[in-house]
């Protein structure tokens, strides 16, 4: 049972994380509030792909003389940590270009208001 | 920004930090081959350092460092960079992006490969740098002609 | 209705948490992503990395090697995107100021 609770927990945070973030996007009225939902949601992924790459008494992925490169339990998954680390880079591009957007929305409408921004449009 | 209210100590503060923070961007960026680090995160360290200025001093102090229309041309630089060395390694034979024909010689293989990881990382880290920046000088814009 | 949202929340946490405990447990070196081959026969790409990487390229770092060398025409994709996502400010703000002139 332990065993079970030390293998999983980090899922479960990470599940957690995802469950703020998409009551942000849904249930927010705010336009400034849904796009922070949004990123939550996606640190929460971010999370999930970190935590899927870790072993128990590895190092990090620095090349290390006293952990011989044979053993491949000696170090962490590098693949997940590379692909997390430009999605980080390509998530903050794409939250300015969300930002972006709203201002142009508030320069035109004047309101980020979800039900108010639906009635000036019609 | 029209609003802003001037306070010295912030802009001290600002000042004294900015340094700091962009000579360890390059050793971030430099160093990316034997310690945690590399282009994305010494290109966002960059950033920060320059806008910290920016967000201190106002756009007429950080006229002084980079001016909003130098940005995009850095941005451009390097992306290029990062092309270029893929579209030199096929020049000379190899395929896209393949370091073991880039044309430097008296090296290895594998130390060419070392070389030319080393040129991408500088290409990401200006590009990152200078997109950042974009980002922010553009929305302040757009909010003061709202 | 505030309750229903978080009632609707909670449910869905509970759904996930519950396919969560089939996944591989955290940490342990046995999982089918960190062998050094897999069911089919083929090499495990994390693993090829962690043993080669260092006589591929002499960094020791090898996040490092993954995101420049065997990954890296990913890495030139990723690039344009965040160029692009520059020039879309670029494009979108100048426009509402030639606007409102």
């Amino acid at each position: 049972m332990l065993d079970f609770f030390l293998g999983h927990y980090a899922y479960w945070f990470t599940i957690i994380l995802l469950s703020i973030g998409l009551y942000g996007i849904l249930f927010k009225k705010n336009l400034i509030k849904k796009t922070i939902g949004l990123a939550i949601l996606q640190i929460s992924v971010v999370m999930y792909f970190v935590s899927i790459a870790s072993k128990w008494d590895a190092t990090v992925t620095v090349l290390n003389p006293d952990f011989p490169v044979d053993q491949v339990a000696n170090y962490l998954n590098p693949l997940p940590h590379t692909l997390m680390l430009t999605a980080i880079v390509v998530g903050v591009a794409t939250l300015g270009v969300a930002f972006t957007l709203l201002i142009a929305i508030y320069n035109r409408f004047e309101t980020l208001d979800e039900e108010e921004l639906i009635e000036k449009i019609q | 920004m029209n609003r802003q209210i001037d306070s010295p100590i912030v802009l001290l503060g600002a000042r004294l930090l900015s340094p700091y923070i962009m000579l360890f961007g390059w050793y971030v960026i430099i160093h990316g081959h034997y310690s945690p680090g590399g282009g994305f995160q010494g290109g966002a360290l960059l950033a920060a350092s320059l806008l910290l200025i920016r967000v201190a001093g106002g756009s007429k102090l950080a006229e002084l460092q980079i001016r909003e229309f130098a940005t995009t041309p850095l941005a451009v630089i390097g992306v290029v960079i990062y092309f270029a060395t893929g579209l030199v390694a096929m020049m000379m034979g190899g395929h896209f992006l393949d370091y073991e024909a880039l044309p430097i010689p008296g090296m290895e293989p594998a130390w060419l490969r070392y070389t030319g990881i080393l040129i991408i990382e500088v290409g990401i880290g200006l590009a990152v740098m200078a997109i950042l920046i974009m980002i922010y000088d553009n929305m302040v814009r757009g909010e003061d002609y709202a | 209705m505030k309750a229903l949202k978080i009632l609707i929340l909670v449910f869905f946490a509970g759904i996930m948490i519950y396919a969560s405990s089939d996944l591989p447990f955290r940490g342990d070196p046995d999982n089918l992503m960190h062998a050094e081959e897999s069911i089919t026969g083929t090499t495990v790409k994390g693993s090829y990395f962690i043993q080669n990487a260092y006589r591929d390229a002499r960094t020791p770092n090898m996040v490092t090697v993954v995101l420049g060398d065997y990954r890296s025409i990913d890495t030139f994709g990723e690039q344009v995107v965040i160029y692009t996502a520059g020039l879309i400010t670029l494009l979108v703000l100048r426009r509402s100021k030639r606007r409102s002139e």
